[in-house]
């Protein structure tokens, strides 16, 4: 199963937890599994069935443009970090699931 | 991975291919769009850092003969304060639109609350006199822990705190607050022998490209929209521009010229809602160019900062801890690199215990834009400073305490990622072994400083388009606006795969109609991703040709090889074909021959930067002299070594600029006084001596050919290098940027 890393801002919820193993085969599943045993976390990271805007979901120290649709290994590493706005640094906050390279 | 030295193409260094158009004056930037019936946009910007706008009565300018329209914030379309998504990140619609056109409020001194488009610019300017604004000034606040103050003036009615999902209740100057936490740093402190903890403050600095903002805008009657411009972007003015606007994307064009420069500033949307909307009441194409005093006053500039830091370690030279308070300038409207600062501040090294609490704050100056590693440079005067002091504290050279807490491959971010393979302890080394670092500096109130820097880069997502000519050459069609030789940088990648010299893939700049997505030149993404994307293309073309070449041997093509250029019948070793003979068959097997590739590539490979320098204090004027600088860089891959070893001296100049002379002064009203390169001083290479650059090679994982972005991290450790060597001349630490001579001058009297 993944492991899910609690933002510290978020660790309130999970009673000082900063790691969790978590199972679910995209975020979107481990972040409702993650609800289920420390309810609210998922309004926090989760407006209108996406990812909040401003946060980015890594997987594997990879930041995905997937959201809560990203696949996620049994081995992965899960982190919530600030998905930085104002243009240069943007990273996606959200995208339209696609391969990692496209040939045509 | 191929060793380099299998590299035909890659690693060598052939002349840009826009290099005859730039040096011969022919290229086209945005200011040179011409076109019949062109009308001249000018823009009526507010004289008050912070006002409430009763009225406006424009029936004055639209009187002036010449004068064909006048547009204010009502004549966009209703701004929703709701967060939209733009494919490449979330902005806020109320605050983009209202930046480019204010609404009920002004919020920062050249804040643009008209714009009149006449048959001349000077005709435009005239009527701008013309149009009154009734404006209930309000007080501005211009500092950033003042703008923090529960009694601060407030720039924005429903501005409220967020923290990771959650809202104050309380309206407020600070926008989000965002932690980093690892470990405990009170046990960290606990446990350190030595801890430093240090304040330090950053003014507003702007990125200064020669070339000012520009917009063409013509939109058809049948709602076609059209603009030229220089952008970073093209694809993501059409982004922002389609919901400020209220039109589909379908509807806009953007066509990208060539950019004078941009440094994370030409992203953002300023003058192309406004030539599109005075477009649109015209019926006339309408060109809007910003003067200097204007780019100063109403483009992005990277923040002002107040940062502290507080880091400890062991006696023996072992960091334990590391805490760090940041809070950054947003300008008039949410949205400062806070988090890409805080993502950088530490990075560098492996500390177990790491606190980083940062806020983003709105003050009355213009919303900040992207700079060049946005947010890292400011981070790294103050965490390379206090590294500095724990060194002098402890008695050990500066690189070897570096060497020593390096961050490696697997080490934890204090973001929370470890780090894949990354260059860092190398670039220390190489700079511990340099010939600057072992040559002694002698001399009067000398002093050598070094500094280590991090910046992420990004990947995001690109598309090439690859067309074979009948000659064997190719044409790469991309979408990356070319800054500092990205053209060159992914024609080569190309060029690598497919046999071909860098001369014969000719790459052009396409715009939004011509070509797949692309996100920014920015990120120091372009070469890794873009280049990505010219691989894959190259792939494919060479697929297709590799069926050719069997179509024309009559045999499957799994029997076809190719090889340094040369397809090859496995079966029948004597048939060969170059690319350029099978290039000139493709009439007779099939017709013309393209091939596409569109990438959103993982793997994106940090970079590492560690800087030297010397330098002479003036203990009579304060003023400080460069005498020689060595920029240490993990490039991963250096595609074209000299546009490589230019962006590391570009990136070391901007920072030397902003570490010695560069800052906006305000006045106490909100008002900046130095609005032109006569009072904002840049260095020039008058002021400098040669920047000498070590390339360190360790190649990044994550791309075929080791390519990792290059171009931001140059500017992150000048400015404390800078602070670090002024301490060892003449004795007196800097805990302000810029240095400028009267500060140092401060410093040395007060240490008598």
């Amino acid at each position: 199963m993944a492991v899910v890393w609690i933002p510290s801002l978020l660790q309130s919820l999970t009673g000082g937890e900063e790691t969790l193993v978590v199972s679910g085969a995209t975020v979107g599943e481990i972040i409702d599994n993650l609800d289920g045993r420390f309810p609210g976390i998922k309004d926090r990271l989760v407006e209108g069935g996406e990812i909040r805007p401003h946060i980015a979901v890594a997987i594997d120290g990879d930041v995905s443009p997937e959201g809560l649709e990203q696949d996620v290994r049994e081995s992965s590493e899960i982190h919530f970090i600030p998905a930085l706005s104002g243009g240069l640094e943007d990273r996606p906050a959200r995208a339209p699931a696609r391969l990692r390279s496209d040939r045509s | 991975m191929a060793e380099s030295t299998t590299y035909k193409v890659i690693g060598t260094r052939p002349i840009r291919h826009d290099g005859v158009d730039k040096v011969t004056g022919r290229a086209i930037y945005g200011a040179d769009v011409q076109m019949a019936g062109l009308l001249h946009g000018k823009v009526l910007r507010s004289p008050h850092a912070h006002a409430r706008i009763r009225s406006i009565d424009v029936s004055r300018a639209l009187a002036v003969p010449g004068v064909k329209a006048v547009v204010t914030g009502a004549d966009l379309p209703p701004a929703e304060d709701r967060v939209i998504q733009l494919g490449e990140g979330a902005v806020n619609l109320k605050y983009l639109s209202n930046n480019v056109l204010a609404g009920e409020k002004v919020v920062y001194k050249g804040h643009p609350v008209a714009a009149v488009a006449a048959t001349s610019p000077h005709l435009a300017e005239e009527a701008l006199a013309l149009i009154h604004v009734d404006y209930e000034v309000l007080p501005p606040v211009l500092d950033v822990r003042e703008a923090m103050k529960d009694d601060a003036p407030l720039l924005h009615d429903n501005l409220k705190t967020k923290s990771l999902g959650q809202e104050t209740d309380k309206r407020s100057n600070i926008a989000t607050h965002t932690q980093f936490k690892a470990g405990d740093v009170e046990k960290g402190f606990q446990e350190a022998d030595v801890v430093i903890e240090r304040e330090f403050t950053t003014a507003t600095v702007h990125q200064g490209y020669i070339e000012p903002h520009n917009a063409t805008a013509m939109w058809n009657p049948d709602g076609q929209l059209t603009i030229w411009e220089s952008t970073q972007g093209a694809f993501t003015v059409q982004r922002q521009l389609a919901p400020v606007l209220g039109i589909p994307v379908a509807q806009i064009r953007v066509i990208p010229a060539e950019i004078g420069g941009g440094f994370g500033g030409k992203i953002n949307l300023y003058l192309e809602p406004i030539a599109a909307v005075l477009s649109k009441k015209t019926g006339h194409p309408v060109k809007v160019l910003m003067n200097r005093a204007e780019v100063f006053e109403s483009t992005g500039p990277t923040p002002g900062s107040y940062i502290r830091v507080k880091m400890g370690a062991t006696k023996d030279g072992r960091l334990t801890a590391a805490q760090a308070y940041m809070a950054y300038e947003a300008g008039g409207y949410p949205g400062s690199p806070i988090g890409a600062g805080m993502m950088c501040i530490f990075t560098p090294y492996d500390v177990p215990n790491v606190l980083i609490d940062g806020f983003d704050v709105v003050v009355n100056k213009p919303k900040t834009a992207p700079y060049r590693a946005p947010g890292a440079t400011n981070a790294a005067f103050a965490s390379e400073t206090v590294v500095d002091e724990l060194c002098e504290k402890l008695g050990m050279d500066p690189l070897q305490f570096r060497l020593h807490n390096a961050a490696k491959e697997g080490t934890r971010r204090p973001d929370g990622p470890t780090h894949p393979r990354i260059g860092y302890r190398e670039t220390v080394q190489a700079a511990l072994d340099s010939d600057h670092y072992r040559t002694p500096l002698e001399g009067p109130n000398v002093g050598r400083g070094v500094a280590s820097g991090y910046w992420f880069n990004v990947g995001l997502q690109s598309s090439v388009s690859i067309n074979v000519n009948a000659d064997g050459s190719v044409t790469l069609v991309e979408g990356s606006t070319d800054i500092g030789g990205t053209r060159a940088s992914i024609a080569m990648q190309a060029a690598e795969v497919l046999g071909l010299k860098a001369e014969e893939v000719r790459p052009i700049v396409a715009d939004t109609a011509s070509v797949g997505y692309n996100d920014v030149t920015g990120g120091s993404r372009t070469t890794f991703a873009s280049g990505y994307a010219a691989i894959e293309a190259a792939h494919e073309v060479l697929r297709q040709m590799t069926e050719r070449a069997a179509r024309i041997w009559k045999v499957e093509a799994q029997e076809v090889t190719f090889a340094d250029g040369v397809f090859r019948n496995a079966k029948e070793p004597e048939q060969r074909l170059t690319f350029k003979e099978v290039a000139a068959q493709l009439g007779r097997t099939g017709g013309p021959l393209t091939g596409s590739a569109t990438v959103a590539p993982r793997g994106v490979g940090g970079a590492f930067a560690t800087h030297i320098v010397d330098l002479q204090v003036d203990p009579e004027t304060g003023k400080v002299t460069i005498l020689r600088y060595t920029a240490v860089q993990d490039v991963g891959k250096a595609i074209h070594p000299s546009y490589v070893e230019g962006q590391m001296q570009g990136g070391a100049v901007q920072g030397i600029g902003w570490a010695l002379n560069e800052e906006y002064f305000y006045n106490d009203k909100g008002v900046m006084a130095n609005a032109s390169f006569l009072d904002y001083r840049m260095p020039t290479s008058l002021d400098l001596p040669m920047i000498d650059t070590i390339l360190v090679e360790v190649p990044n994982p994550g791309h075929p050919f080791g390519v990792r972005g290059v171009g931001e991290v140059p500017i992150v450790p000048p400015v404390a290098a800078i602070a670090n060597a002024i301490h060892r001349a003449v004795g007196v630490r800097m805990y302000h940027s810029p240095m400028a001579p009267g500060l140092v001058m401060t410093e040395i009297l007060a240490k008598g």
